[in-house]
């Protein structure tokens, strides 16, 4: 019933900020006073971050929103203008037509000269104009980059950053075609061997020290530092260091110019042809956000994507280095089944003629927690109509302050959620293996896994009537199956990984799956459709808007909801 | 306005297509007739030439088949920048990059070389954008036009192919020159350039 005499309640948001009114290129704008600094804490806001606000790009190359402000490199100089003050009264002079007289500022010593500031660190006052395409703004960036180039070597057709250069980028945005420097270019170090991932090239370093204060403020090993002086200036490790945390490659990504280079991603393929995907990170249970990219069905690197909510702008080392198993040569390509190549309208039509005759108790499941929610989802549907164990596999590792999750697992929630595993993983594997020895269990199904290396020996697996195995890569396990079913890499499918601490992402697909392999949950919808007589679903969205229905933890939850940075759900 | 030109009707024999068939046929054998029996092609008979016996000669400028060329030193130029494979509007490039283990380069200074370097000729369109894009003047048009082959995979060229059929054309050798000044640098004092 309602009632016009109850008040509408305040509505719910954060609290009011304060803000100030500036005006950017000519536009009056409102800017909260304060704006979130590298750490999280306020901070007076910037002339760099109010331009953003505004919409307006100010170039800028020491300056990142995650590190310490250097204020070093001066690209962000811009031109602005305060309101004059009346020395007596302490209050805003006026023009004659009634508006705030405001004065540009200009050096103290030649009043003529218009005086930039660099955006990056010069805070906001009430009134203030500031100019960032007024021509004198122009001037400012034109001389900082001719100056940055002086020294330049000009690598781009063998550098390795071309095409994601802030220096060529900026160079044609803001920057002159042609150099009053005559004189021979500094020479510095090339392909200096910073540490056992990272390639630098002094010469094209601009020294704007984001590597330096990364290393030290973010990854806590305060390697790097600046050696030599003036136009001899030189990055390099700390002698008897090497820069070798297992952090190293942010730096890669930070590094506005080619100058720190990955060693991995060495003249391997040039940025431009490659294909962006979004995904996610299955080396733990940190889930970090990353952007695969591809060039024609192979990857070539993982690059971190900033989500404030799992990783920030960063990623470890070994995450992103651990692609390389998705081309291996010895990839599963083919259906088995016991041993000979088949087909897969063979082998799910004669699997679930035999599942469908599996005495109930007498089966078990294996399924990773390396395995998308929806598979794992799928498998425990199956389980249920079998009357079957369901376990996954634990995998550890020493946890690290920054990223590092202790679960090596990137979806040991997602196994808890849709009920393949309960608390502690795998505390389920030794009744499983007690089940086969004792003859009560002849039929398991293994998911991503090779339960050799979990107390189910070869001589267990030879016990069995029925081994079903599905698996990206050849091991023991697979060697005993029955009935192999090649699955797909995460970036050969969609699905979600629900991350340690409950957030549940998606990732795209990037390349295709090679040979014969399909996405596990295709093949297994179509098998629990014919097992189960539940619905089919035939697209990943539907999978999981059932998934969400039927998992209480996803409860009105839909695939489009997720977002490209996921959602965080009560575990 | 339009004007009707009256189609002359065709006479009987001209029906027959015949009267044409055997004018073409008397040329034929002419040529025939002076190559087998009196030793002499077509290129002696008029003296100029006709091709292909004579290949035509083809002016400076003129878009023939891209290929691959070297620097006086005989190093090879490319670096594989793949802007070229990236401007080719038919695709007709494909690069292999060295890598992080490939070879190292033929030329000191420039740390890159491509590992294969391959043009498909029945894709080339000859437009000459891989040669305007080019930054260190490593791929020309040159003057072959007449390219053949028997399969589909002869006619895409590779590196090595590209190289020989290119030939050499010197230029400023920026690498080089780099190198050079880098190494006068390491004697104090610095000699300046100037
Ligand atoms: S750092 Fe940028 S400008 Fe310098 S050589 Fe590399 S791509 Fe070119
Ligand atoms: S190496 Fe890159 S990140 Fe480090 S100071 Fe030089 S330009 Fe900046
Ligand atoms: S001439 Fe044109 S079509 Fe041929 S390889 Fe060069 S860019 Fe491609
Ligand atoms: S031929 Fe020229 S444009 Fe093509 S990859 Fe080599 S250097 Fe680059
Ligand atoms: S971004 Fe470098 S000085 Fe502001």
């Amino acid at each position: 019933m309602s009632n016009a005499e109850t008040p509408a309640p305040a509505p719910a948001g954060p609290p009011p900020v304060e803000t100030l009114t500036i005006k950017v290129d000519g536009r009056t704008v409102q800017v909260p006073k304060t704006m979130p600094d590298w750490q999280g804490k306020p901070q007076a806001t910037t002339m760099l971050q109010a331009c953003a606000l505004a919409g307006v790009d100010v170039p800028h190359y020491c300056y990142h929103p995650k590190l310490p402000i250097a204020g070093n490199c001066r690209m962000c100089l811009v031109e602005f203008g305060t309101p004059v003050m009346d020395p007596a009264t302490r209050q805003p002079v006026k023009n004659e037509d009634g508006s705030v007289k405001i004065a540009r500022s200009v050096l103290p010593y030649e009043p003529g000269t218009p005086r930039g500031a660099i955006g990056c660190a010069t805070p906001i006052s009430p009134g203030m104009e500031i100019y960032p395409n007024s021509p004198a703004t122009k001037q400012m960036r034109e001389a900082v980059l001719e100056s940055l180039l002086i020294n330049h070597p000009l690598d781009c057709p063998i550098c390795d950053q071309a095409g994601e250069c802030k220096l060529q980028e900026y160079s044609v945005q803001h920057g002159q075609a042609t150099s009053q420097f005559v004189e021979a270019k500094v020479h510095k170090p090339k392909a200096v061997d910073l540490g056992p991932r990272i390639m630098l090239d002094d010469e094209r370093c601009i020294l704007c020290t984001r590597c330096i204060r990364f290393a030290k403020d973010i990854a806590g090993d305060d390697a790097l530092g600046i050696v030599n002086r003036g136009s001899y200036n030189t990055i390099a490790a700390a002698p008897g260091m090497k820069f070798d945390n297992n952090y190293t490659l942010n730096t890669v990504d930070l590094c506005p110019v080619g100058a720190l280079t990955s060693k991995d991603f060495r003249f391997k393929m040039r940025v431009w042809f490659l294909k962006e995907t979004k995904s996610v990170c299955t080396s733990c249970a940190t889930g970090c956000n990353i952007t695969v990219g591809s060039r024609e069905d192979t990857v070539h690197r993982y690059e971190p994507r900033e989500n404030d909510a799992v990783n920030g702008p960063w990623m470890c080392d070994a995450g992103r280095l651990n692609y390389k198993w998705i081309h291996r040569e010895d990839r599963l390509k083919h259906v088995l089944i016991r041993g000979q190549k088949s087909n897969w309208a063979t082998a799910l039509k004669e699997l679930t003629a035999k599942l469908a005759t599996v005495a109930a108790g007498s089966a078990a499941v294996i399924a990773s927690a390396r395995q998308t929610t929806e598979e794992l989802y799928l498998l425990r549907q199956l389980a249920a109509k079998l009357g079957a164990l369901t376990d996954s596999v634990p995998r550890t590792q020493q946890a690290d302050r920054l990223l590092v999750s202790a679960d090596r697992n990137p979806n040991s929630n997602g196994a808890r959620v849709t009920g393949i595993a309960t608390g502690e993983l795998g505390a389920r594997l030794p009744l499983i293996a007690a089940g086969i020895r004792a003859g009560t269990i002849t039929t398991l199904i293994v998911f991503g896994e090779d339960v050799t290396q979990c107390g189910i020996g070869a001589d267990l697996l030879a016990r069995l009537e029925l081994l079903v195995v599905s698996d990206i890569l050849p091991n023991p396990t697979v060697a005993a199956a029955h009935y192999v079913l090649p699955g797909c890499a995460h970036v050969e499918k969609r699905g979600t990984f629900l991350n340690g601490k409950g957030r549940l992402q998606k990732f795209l697909k990037g390349v295709e799956a090679p040979g014969d392999t399909r996405p596990e949950w295709e093949f297994l919808h179509e098998l629990v459709h014919a097992v189960t007589g539940r619905n089919g679903y035939t697209s990943m969205e539907g999978l999981f808007n059932q998934m969400a229905q039927d998992v209480p933890a996803f409860a009105g939850l839909e695939w489009a909801k997720l977002g490209d940075q996921g959602v965080t759900v009560s575990i | 306005m339009a004007i009707v030109v009256d189609r002359k009707p065709l006479n009987f024999a001209e029906r027959t297509y015949l009267p044409a068939l055997l004018g073409g046929l008397k040329v034929t054998a002419k040529h025939f007739a002076n190559t087998v029996f009196k030793g002499g092609n077509a290129a002696k008979l008029t003296g100029e030439g006709y091709y292909p016996e004579v290949p035509w000669r083809v002016e400076d400028g003129y878009r023939g088949a891209p290929y691959l060329v070297k620097d006086q030193d005989g190093a090879t130029k490319c670096v594989s920048c793949q802007l070229c494979e990236f401007v080719c509007p038919p695709k007709a490039i494909r690069i292999t990059p060295p890598g992080p283990n490939g070879q190292p380069a033929d030329r000191s200074g420039a740390e890159k070389m491509p590992e294969e370097f391959e043009i498909n000729m029945l894709r080339c369109i000859f437009c000459g954008l891989c040669q305007e894009v080019c930054p260190e003047e490593a791929i020309f048009l040159q003057q072959d036009y007449s390219l053949t082959g028997l399969t589909r995979d002869e006619m895409i060229y590779d590196k090595e192919k590209l190289l020989s059929l290119g030939g050499v054309a010197g230029g400023i050798q920026k690498w080089k020159h780099k190198l050079e000044e880098a190494r006068e640098q390491e004697v104090f004092p610095v000699k300046s350039s100037t």
